[in-house]
């Protein structure tokens, strides 16, 4: 009992870690349809405003606040990511809509690029992140211990997933975005400011995953290459759920994660890892385009 | 037409894009080379990009340092080393490229070079063939004793052996044995666990995590379930962050559970965080604090050139020796030619004064002969020396003194 206790809960802080990863690229791929290999470097990089917004607070502000720069790191993080999404967006990306293999090319390259700056700005070595004190240790439950942070990483995702939802389902810009994304050429008609809605939208997608930086800054190393770590789960994740639904994306990392945790608790984590690949190989081979579909009335798109 | 040129003009800003991506990440690698007559030139081949890097980086530093401090004092038989600095690029391929173009194209009078086992073990046939000379500064599995391959880093004998010894004699009787899925973790626990066993003690688990690895909450599971009183760690790389990191999550420290790590250096602990890491212990031949008047010297040296804030480790205290006895070696052989400065290294004789102490070149085997210390991590970060073999111990890198060792068969994995 106790074993399925704490094996329930790695799943599922397992599952909240790739779907915050992986909550990002479902706006940008999943609703966009851009494969955007730098996704993981924007990861990356939330994690390094982590650590300049605990150097910051380190070194200029009282101690009494300090634990509360995980905070601003968040704030920042997002600010910092979704403007460089942005930026991103306006240089490279709209000028490669509709050819998804250049923009995976040029994509990739910037994501070099992002991984040699960091390196050449903080150094190979990786920086050491600490958890806030509000997030050290765990709460023990029954001899049971679950990690602050985990819960913590849990909630964050519930409050981002919600978010999400609400912006794309319930605002006048999601309503914009949904109409641009759907019939670009009508939506332009209706006086709809298509460049500016996918420019916005490329930005909250790449902002999510500077959130998404924070909360993996606090379960591992920080350097150069973490991203990397999560992109590969990340696109499992959206495709296995089906492109194009935010709920789908959810379930994806559900299955992701806990099918890795279970399989880890009878296996070794490299079986584990290929077990998992080889459960999301056949499920395709039955349902190629995912959990969930969006039923489209465009016929040229043979859903 | 007018649609065409858009497509090119885009096709342009994709490849520029890409091409812009290489030059930066390429630009580590820029060829230093001296057109002076009176200099050789030596190779370094480490992984400036990748996952390696991070620790690689350390090492090609070090080696560099040698150098400076050689040339200053002169050189070798008289010439100025410079270098060409290639990147492996945490790719074993991309090494054995990297080394036969070293070698065959640009005639280096030896290499310095490698970090993980599977790039030495890539690079080992290329510099085989050719019979040239690699100078391998890291603790490494053993198993190997290439005659193309100077090993300055411990053999097991030097490291792992004596770590289980330590651990045995202080009373731990059940060992959870945890490493990364390659080649060293693997060798070093079928070590690890014909020791254990000899001793009549227990293994109560072993796991593997992948090189990239950022989730360790299954794997503490069967650590809690399997209850040992010490965990044998050969993680290397970036999972020893997210493992410490996601133990103390749970509350846990050494004395919950004790850890013995491989792979843990200053390098590692300041990315780790020093609090995640007092009270653990960790086995090298060499700390920042080992007390000798050469290491002071070192350890100024190093600060002074690469800033206030690195710390020196194992091995890049091993990278810096092997350059050092390069040169004693082309010095007896009195030439460059790598037959003869093989013909010198397997006299046995070549010994250098080195920051840890000193240490003799084995001719048999192209070990060294080093110190063996046990050490603490402390709260500043450093780490600290508790327990110390006195003398330096003779290598052993096929275990072929140690009876258990024999008994138990242990071949190298290839």
């Amino acid at each position: 009992m106790e074993q399925l206790v704490t094996t329930l809960f790695n799943g599922l802080s397992l599952s909240s870690i790739y779907l915050l990863v992986a909550l990002g690229l479902a706006i940008t791929f999943g609703q966009m349809g851009v494969i955007n290999m730098a996704h993981g470097e924007f990861v990356m990089l939330g994690a390094y405003m982590t650590f300049c917004t605990q150097e910051f607070f380190k070194n200029f502000l009282p101690e009494s606040i300090g634990s509360f720069y995980y905070f601003a790191a968040i704030i920042l993080a997002f600010i910092v990511t979704f403007g460089l999404g942005c930026l991103l967006e306006k240089v490279l990306i709209s000028r490669l809509y509709g050819r998804k293999i250049d923009s995976l090319l040029a994509t990739w390259g910037v994501s070099l690029i992002l991984q040699q700056l960091v390196r050449t700005i903080f150094g190979a070595q990786g920086v050491n992140v600490n958890a806030p004190a509000f997030l050290r240790g765990g709460l023990e439950v029954n001899g049971l211990t679950f990690s602050y942070n985990r819960i913590f990483i849990i909630i964050l995702v519930a409050f981002c997933l919600a978010m999400v939802w609400l912006l794309v389902n319930r605002s006048r810009y999601g309503s914009r975005m949904r109409a641009t994304m759907q019939n670009r050429p009508m939506a332009q008609c209706m006086g709809i400011n298509t460049k500016k809605i996918d420019c916005i939208t490329f930005g909250i997608g790449s902002g999510l995953a500077g959130i998404a930086g924070c909360s993996v800054a606090l379960l591992g190393s920080v350097d150069s290459t973490v991203g990397q770590n999560y992109i590969v789960y990340s696109f499992m994740t959206v495709v296995l759920g089906g492109v194009g639904n935010l709920f789908g994306t959810v379930i994806g990392a559900g299955i992701i994660g806990f099918s890795s945790i279970f399989v880890e608790n009878y296996q070794s984590a490299s079986i584990a890892r290929a077990i998992v690949l080889l459960i999301i190989i056949v499920f395709l081979q039955f349902k190629p385009s995912g959990l969930f579909t969006i039923r489209s009335r465009v016929l040229d798109e043979g859903v | 037409m007018i649609v065409k040129k858009g497509l090119i003009k885009k096709i342009a800003v994709a490849a520029a894009a890409c091409c812009l991506a290489m030059t930066i990440t390429s630009c580590g690698q820029t060829a230093q080379t001296s057109t002076a007559q009176e200099s050789v030139t030596v190779g370094l081949l480490h992984s400036l990009t990748g996952s390696m890097a991070i620790s690689e980086k350390a090492v090609s530093d070090a080696e560099k340092l040698a150098i400076a401090e050689i040339n200053a004092a002169g050189g070798v038989l008289g010439k100025q080393i410079s270098f060409i600095e290639e990147d492996g690029a945490s790719d074993p391929s991309t090494f054995a490229t990297k080394a036969e173009k070293l070698i065959d194209q640009d005639k280096v009078a030896t290499v310095f070079g490698c970090w993980t086992s599977s790039s030495r073990k890539a690079v080992k046939p290329v510099f085989e063939d050719y019979n040239a000379l690699l100078w391998y500064p890291v603790q490494y599995e053993g198993m190997e004793a290439s005659k193309n391959i100077v090993y300055a880093g411990a053999a097991p004998n030097q490291q792992i052996v004596p770590a289980v010894e330590y651990l045995i004699e202080k009373g731990y009787k059940k060992f959870f044995l945890m490493g990364s899925d390659y080649v060293f973790p693997r060798t070093a626990n079928m070590i690890i666990e014909a020791q254990v066993k000899a001793a009549g003690l227990e293994v109560v688990g072993v796991e593997y995590a992948d090189m990239d690895q950022t989730d360790f909450a299954a794997i503490i599971a069967k650590i809690e379930a399997a209850k040992p009183d010490v965990i044998l760690n050969t993680l290397n790389g970036s999972g020893n962050v997210s493992f410490f990191k996601q133990m103390s999550e749970k509350n846990y420290t050494s004395a919950d559970y004790m850890t013995m790590s491989f792979s843990i250096a200053e390098e590692e602990v300041t990315a780790i965080g020093a609090s995640l890491l007092t009270g653990h212990l960790v086995s090298w031949n060499y700390y920042q604090t080992t007390d000798t008047a050469k290491n002071k010297d070192f350890v100024a040296a190093y600060k002074s050139k690469f800033g206030e804030s690195r710390v020196t480790s194992d091995p890049a205290e091993a990278a810096y020796i092997n350059v050092y006895l390069w040169k004693a070696a082309v010095e007896k052989a009195n030439s460059f030619d790598v037959a003869k400065v093989i013909e010198a290294v397997e006299t046995g004789t070549i010994s250098f004064d080195a920051p840890e102490g000193l240490v003799t070149l084995n001719g048999e085997n192209h070990h060294l002969a080093k110190r063996v210390r046990i050490g603490e991590v402390s709260t500043d970060g450093l780490i600290y020396e508790i327990s110390s073999s006195g003398t330096p111990v003779d290598p052993d890198p096929y275990l072929t003194t140690y009876d258990w060792a024999v008994a138990a068969g242990i071949q190298p994995l290839e």
